[in-house]
């Protein structure tokens, strides 16, 4: 039987995940100079995440002439009115505050002569975004009371009576395992690829758009903890360059390419300009046997080609690569585009933890921000980074009130740890227990691999996955549910032989957790609401009795769908809790 | 889509294994990188970038139309150049400035 080391961490705040939100929070936090903030990540700060290669642009900005309304209003249309009115607006209020503390930590933004930043369309600016990760992480790092620790793979959360305590995860290379107790914890770890099979299944099986290491961890572990989630039904379809998954927006906006059919047709207007819509247009003219669809960029000047292929350096490097090596660039032929596999992401749809207005979850304590928090599309990275700070400054305050009724100084062993010191023991206990009987046993039947490839299998063929052209049906999703349960059973037969097999594991079993929710999701919305990420055959058309949430929760080991009114027009959602 | 590492050219530094955000890269045995799944590249290039000694390659798989180049990257101040090598040896490179923003 293996042992693992035990490491026991006491802090004030723990941010778990040190992606885009993470390490702003981290930042945000670095003022307060009392509390120790502890930031988890299971990479390394410095590329981890969505941001790893860089980005193109910041997308959500608040454009001359434009106000915090506008960007609401537009969210709304987009999603097809299920958001969260609140959120978005306390988001869209931050977002030019947050670009300008981009530029000042050192991301370039592109300015006129007036110094004014140079819009792209109605809500971008331009940028040079390859480095905006290591400057982040720079910035987190340097925070005096910030404590960075890399390599460190969370998986679960320590809850009591629905208030949280801490988190314990291992270190993905040596065989530690670290439980952190915490006077309040913000969940940042992004959202989830690699539920359903992507478009390409083999050797390039990990070229997605959503990094294929953002597993959904942070759904999972509130999902287990009885956390409410929202909206796991509106899924995530990007358009894209074919096979390089490069983004397509690059080219739309910056050489002002539109799609076309294989008659060179323009397609777009005849279905709709909402994200999901242009999806929808694509499949449909593919369907319809009007494919290949490009973005025509035949004939654009050389200069605009050179320009295009900095851009892609700059965030997409295989898309450089796909036009040198083919021999043809942009100017020559036109780029291919395609749907690609449903991912969950709330930075750009708005499923994940059903929050209030300082992103706390309904767990006491526990904040999320960032793609992993719900209610609130289109944040982009500066969304990111505006949920960053809201979700810090609520955590810091909440620490603070905790701390005047329990009457104990800041930098004392968390309270919670000796109060409730005999559960906390057991769970953290049992957590590790769960570890190491993974690291021991024996050789299993099947391997992660194997378990991920049939999960993927299954999403794709059952529950609306490029296979079967982004429809399903109440009949198919039952048969999803029930393999994605007998999934999850071998899972827990599996063996790994070292901690880099452990964090595939738990990969596996994350994804496994929100394949259950978006599963029963899906089969709730009795309607198709957002064409081109999804069609529920069995109920076509948009019905306007569905104008609600499609919210849930864990309860005994099953997950318990339910609907709640939307808050729109100025009102805002509290917790009764 | 994935990695080549050049065991030649690699010092066994660790940059690599620190940055991957996959966490797909360790030193074996005898000190040097080493990529255990390499279909499980994400394709983010931030070794590369990390690496000093120019060992690491990266290429498009042939199920996405891989035609064999390699691309590589060097830093000079704020100047990134970015090189693709065809399998005939042909090189073609393109300098960006980090200090430049994107066009689009
Ligand atoms: C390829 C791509 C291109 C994009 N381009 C643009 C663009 O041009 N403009 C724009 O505005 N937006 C863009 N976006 C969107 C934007 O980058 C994201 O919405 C935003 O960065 C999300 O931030 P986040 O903090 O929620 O997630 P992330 O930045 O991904 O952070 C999540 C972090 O959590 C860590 N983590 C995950 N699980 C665990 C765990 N169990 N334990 C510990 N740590 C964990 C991850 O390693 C990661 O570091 C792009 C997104 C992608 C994927
Ligand atoms: S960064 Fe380069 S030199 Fe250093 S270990 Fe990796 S491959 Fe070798
Ligand atoms: S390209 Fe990115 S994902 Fe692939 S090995 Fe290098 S750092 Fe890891």
């Amino acid at each position: 039987m293996i042992s693992m080391i035990q490491r026991h961490i006491d802090t004030d705040i723990l941010i778990i995940g040190g992606g885009t939100a993470g390490c702003f929070a981290a930042i945000t936090l670095g003022k307060e100079k009392e509390i120790r903030v502890l930031l988890a990540e299971k990479a390394n700060i410095r590329r981890s995440g969505c941001l790893a290669a860089g980005v193109n642009a910041l997308n959500a900005y608040i454009t001359k002439g434009k106000t915090p309304q506008d960007y609401v209003d537009y969210a709304r249309r987009d999603a097809a009115g299920i958001v969260r009115e609140d959120l978005l607006f306390s988001m869209a209020e931050r977002l030019n505050h947050a670009a300008e503390e981009l530029e000042r930590l050192g991301v370039v933004i592109l300015k006129d002569k007036q110094g004014e930043y140079v819009a792209r369309g109605d809500r971008n600016i331009k940028i040079n975004g390859e480095n905006i990760k290591p400057v982040l992480a720079r910035a987190a790092a340097e925070q005096e009371n910030v404590t960075v620790l890399n390599h460190v793979n969370i998986t679960d959360y320590l809850v009591k009576d629905n208030r949280i305590y801490g988190a314990c995860g291992f270190d993905v290379r040596e065989e530690v395992f670290y439980e952190i107790c915490a006077g309040a914890v913000i969940c940042a770890t992004g959202g989830a690829a690699g539920l359903y099979r992507p478009g390409h299944a083999g050797f390039s099986r990990h070229k997605m758009w959503y990094p294929p290491f953002n597993t959904g961890a942070g759904y999972a572990m509130g999902i287990r903890a009885g956390a409410e989630m929202t909206t796991f039904e509106m899924r995530f379809i990007a358009l894209r360059c074919k096979d390089t998954i490069a983004p397509t927006g690059t080219i739309a906006q910056g050489a002002g390419a539109r799609q076309i059919n294989a008659y060179g047709e323009e397609y777009e207007e005849k279905y709709g300009l909402t994200t999901s819509q242009r999806v929808y247009g694509t499949v449909r003219e593919n369907k319809e046997g009007r494919g290949p669809c490009y973005l025509k960029t035949k004939g654009i000047a050389e200069k605009q080609e050179q320009d295009l292929y900095k851009a892609y350096l700059n965030m997409a490097p295989s898309q450089y690569v796909r036009w040198v090596e083919s021999g043809k660039g942009p100017a020559q032929e036109n780029v291919e585009i395609e749907g690609t596999e449903p991912y969950i992401v709330g930075g750009h749809t708005a499923s994940g933890y059903w929050v209030d207005g300082d992103r706390q979850t309904t767990i006491r304590g526990l904040f999320a921000a960032g793609d992993v928090a719900g209610g609130c599309p289109q944040k982009y990275v500066t969304g990111a980074l505006a949920e960053g700070e809201i979700a810090a400054e609520a955590a810091y305050r909440y620490i603070k009130a905790e701390e005047k009724s329990k009457e104990i100084s800041a930098g004392a062993a968390y309270p919670y740890s000796k109060a409730e010191g005999e559960s906390k023991e057991t769970s953290a206990a049992d957590k590790k227990a769960e570890y190491e009987a993974y690291l021991s046993g024996e050789e299993a039947l099947f391997t992660a691999d194997d378990l991920e490839e049939a999960m993927q299998e299954t999403m794709d063929r059952y529950a609306g996955g490029i296979g079967s052209g982004y429809g399903y049906r109440e009949s198919g999703l039952k048969t999803a549910a029930e393999k994605i349960a007998s999934i999850e059973k071998l899972s827990q037969k599996l063996h790994a032989a070292d901690m880099d097999d452990l964090l595939r594991i738990y990969e596996l079993k994350e994804r496994l957790t929100v394949c259950q929710a978006v599963i029963a999701h899906l089969s709730a919305r009795k309607e198709t609401r957002w064409r081109g990420f999804g069609e529920n055959l069995d109920y076509p058309q948009e019905d306007a009795a569905w104008e609600k949430y499609v919210n849930s929760r864990m309860e005994n080991g099953t997950i318990r769908v339910f609907e709640r009114e939307l808050v729109k027009g100025g009102a805002a959602y509290e917790h009764t809790h | 889509m994935s990695i080549r590492i050049e065991t030649d050219r690699c010092s066994g530094c660790g940059r690599c294994c620190e940055v991957c955000p996959g966490n797909l890269i360790r030193r074996s045995a005898d000190g040097k990188a080493d990529i255990r799944r390499r279909q499980d590249c994400w394709g983010c290039t931030s070794c590369l970038k990390e690496c000093k000694t120019g060992a690491i390659l990266f290429y498009l798989g042939a199920d996405i139309g891989g035609r064999g180049s390699v691309l590589s990257v060097s830093q000079k101040g704020d100047i990134k150049i970015w090189s693709v090598t065809d399998p005939g040896g042909n090189v073609q490179k393109i300098a960006v400035n980090s200090k430049e923003s994107n066009q689009y």
